[in-house]
């Protein structure tokens, strides 16, 4: 704790919030769509925070935010203390890595493995071309694929495979945080698990610090040590894992709890057995986001947003655990 | 060390590389063969014209006008006859391949250039880029390119280097519009985001991840867009607006052979039919480029 307090976290998100314009249709006006909602968030050095919620709530936006690829519309990214922006482009390159989702699409179908892995070397300058081979070759190894595949092209490898070669690319350059977008969601069940013991093993190896974000807390929770979780642009609950089933409060966190202990979790979407469909971020719901589908919902949540509270050693956004509110819940 | 097992699959995945799969689909698709072979040909002909005419094409013969082609019961000294002012039609046609290439192949280059850079950056820029770029291209295809050339071509005078520059700068519209679309897809695309996480500039972007991504689309626009520019040449060598007598062109062949149409249709036949070879030759290697780089038929 004391260490914490006096080393500043290695990624923090400062009042994030990020609103798109979306057309509806073709004659459609313009309308915002806040896809992260004043979200603030720290990422401490050496640990692994998994960032959950369904498909649409903002975890790959706040990603884009965190790498520097999308500006937020407001709000603050401090790397170990320092605004983003001042940043340079390149150095934060050597610091942060994304491993993406959609090994099909992160690989770039013209090129060689080898072009592919070396390339970070080659933007940043390190190295000549021989010790770039050797370094491709050595991470590929790390890796768990052959120097073999140094010649091939991604449309030659299966998705385990490219998905490696992403890895081998992200980690070539040794940065401190690795931000994984749903790193094994479009790889085939049997695959799933060795990416994960592999990150897992990297991380080990390499002292990694990750953002480890899925639609499936049954994945995140394998790694995370630390677990936030997202509702509609919110983080709902902040909570760190070995509370995770125990002590965690949001009935959001319990639904994804509940539908990661049925008895086949899979490792595909999980059924929250929220029933609703998921509401639409350009009409978000009044009050809490998250009233229309809570169990424990009461006339106090649909008309007031709950505000950020202490729990254990992280927060929930919940009346029902507000002390302030608690008393109305009870009807 | 991490975990370094190798996906047992591994072995059979690896398979013939790209260039192999591209080499092999290249040549078992006949109609890219085929318009390739007419087109190799043609160029050829077009480049050894000098050594390949029997005759000067210039040269005027007013005993040996309007000679029918062997196949019309001529003779050997003029294979495909001679023209109204006895001039050998084998020898037009050779060099009149020069001219059609030419144009074809330098106003693509010319409207390639711009409409690539206008749709790549209005692909890649998005927002105001593109809206800029939207509107140039509206107004461009608001404007029918025969009627633009013809007043151009009226004003400063045909000549080879008039029509070229004319459908130069009126082709590129459908080079914009491809781009722009083919960039908006592909910079979605993670290994873009991938690279510019890494630092990439955005030159090195467009250069090395957007372009060789979009190459494809480019290059059948390019074929597309050189039978197009051949076509108005010769539709405006035929209203008398583009290339000026007494350059061989096959556009001005069968202007000056309309008249005699009716008793020596041949006269048009004969340009009109190589004409349509060559945009049939070209537009099948078109076709046959899109199907072979075509994602889909990608493994
Ligand atoms: N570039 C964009 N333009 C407009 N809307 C976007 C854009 N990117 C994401 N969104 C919207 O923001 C919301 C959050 O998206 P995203 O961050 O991708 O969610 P997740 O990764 O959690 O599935 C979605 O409703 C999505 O439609
Ligand atoms: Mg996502």
């Amino acid at each position: 704790m004391l260490d914490a307090a006096k080393t500043p976290p290695a990624l923090e998100l400062r009042n994030i919030t990020k609103t798109y314009t979306v057309k509806q249709g073709l004659i459609g006006k313009r309308r915002p769509l806040t896809a992260v909602r004043d979200v603030s968030l720290k990422l401490e050095k050496g640990e692994v925070l998994g960032l959950v919620g369904e498909s649409g709530c903002g975890k790959s936006t706040l990603a884009k935010i965190l790498l520097g690829l999308e500006p937020p519309t407001s709000g603050e990214v401090l790397v170990d203390g320092q605004a983003l922006g001042v940043q340079d482009r390149l150095a934060l390159a050597r610091r942060i890595q994304p491993i993406f989702q959609d090994p099909y699409s992160s690989l770039n179908p013209r090129k060689s493995i080898a072009d592919i892995v070396s390339l970070p070397l080659r933007i940043h300058g390190i190295g000549d071309a021989a010790s770039q081979q050797k370094a491709v070759r050595d991470m590929l190894d790390v890796v768990g694929l052959p120097p073999r595949v140094m010649n091939t092209f991604p449309s030659q490898m299966s998705g385990g495979q490219r998905q490696r070669v992403a890895i081998a690319r992200a980690l070539i350059m040794k940065p401190e945080i690795v931000i994984c977008d749903e790193p094994t969601s479009a790889l085939d069940v049997s695959v799933q698990s060795q990416i994960l013991n592999l990150l897992g093993d990297l991380r080990a190896e390499f002292g990694l610090t990750y953002l480890f974000i899925s639609h499936n807390l049954a994945v995140v929770e394998h790694l995370a040590t630390r677990v936030a979780v997202m509702y509609l642009g919110r983080i709902v609950e902040d909570v760190s894992s070995d509370d995770l089933f125990d002590a965690s409060a949001h009935p959001y966190t319990q639904a994804l709890l509940q539908s990661v202990l049925t008895p086949e979790p899979g490792l595909g979407v999980p059924d929250t057995q929220l029933g609703m469909a998921y509401p639409n971020p350009i009409d978000p719901p009044s009050g809490c986001g998250f009233h229309p589908r809570c169990r424990h919902a009461t006339n106090l949540c649909s008309a007031q947003a709950p505000r950020p509270v202490p729990h254990r050693d992280g927060h929930v956004e919940c009346h029902l655990h507000d002390p302030e509110t608690a008393m109305f819940g009870t009807d | 060390m991490a975990n370094t097992t190798v996906d047992p699959l591994l072995e059979e995945i690896i398979g013939p590389t790209p260039g192999q799969l591209l080499r092999k689909r290249v040549f078992g698709h006949q109609g890219l063969m085929i318009g390739a072979v007419v087109l190799v040909l043609i160029t050829l002909v077009a480049l050894f014209a000098p050594q390949l005419a029997p005759h000067d094409p210039y040269a005027q013969s007013l005993v040996a006008r309007m000679k029918p082609p062997v196949f019309l019961g001529g003779t050997w000294e003029h294979p495909l006859g001679t023209d109204h002012l006895g001039r050998d039609y084998l020898s037009r046609l050779i060099y009149g391949a020069r001219v059609s290439l030419m144009i074809g192949a330098i106003a693509a280059a010319i409207s390639g250039v711009i409409g690539t850079a206008m749709g790549v950056a209005a692909g890649y820029f998005g927002g105001r880029v593109d809206a800029v770029v939207t509107f140039l291209i509206n107004v461009r295809l608001a404007m029918p390119v025969v009627l633009v050339a013809l007043a151009v071509v009226a004003i400063l005078g045909g000549s080879l280097t008039v029509v070229i520059m004319v459908l130069g700068f009126l082709l590129w519209d459908r080079f914009a519009v491809v781009m722009r679309a083919s960039t908006r897809q592909v910079r979605e695309r993670e290994y873009v985001a991938a690279a510019r996480a890494i630092g990439a500039s955005t030159p090195r972007l467009l250069l090395t991840e957007i372009m060789p991504n979009i190459l494809n689309n480019l290059i059948v626009v390019v074929t597309l867009e050189m039978a197009h520019a051949i076509l108005l040449e010769a539709a405006l060598s035929f209203l008398g607006l583009g290339v000026q007598p007494p350059t061989p062109s096959w556009g001005l062949m069968v202007s000056e052979g309309k008249n005699m149409m009716l008793f020596e249709p041949w006269l048009v036949l004969i340009p009109g039919a190589v004409l349509f070879v060559m945009v049939l030759a070209i537009n099948l290697m078109g076709d046959g480029l899109r199907d072979v780089t075509a994602p889909e038929n990608r493994n």
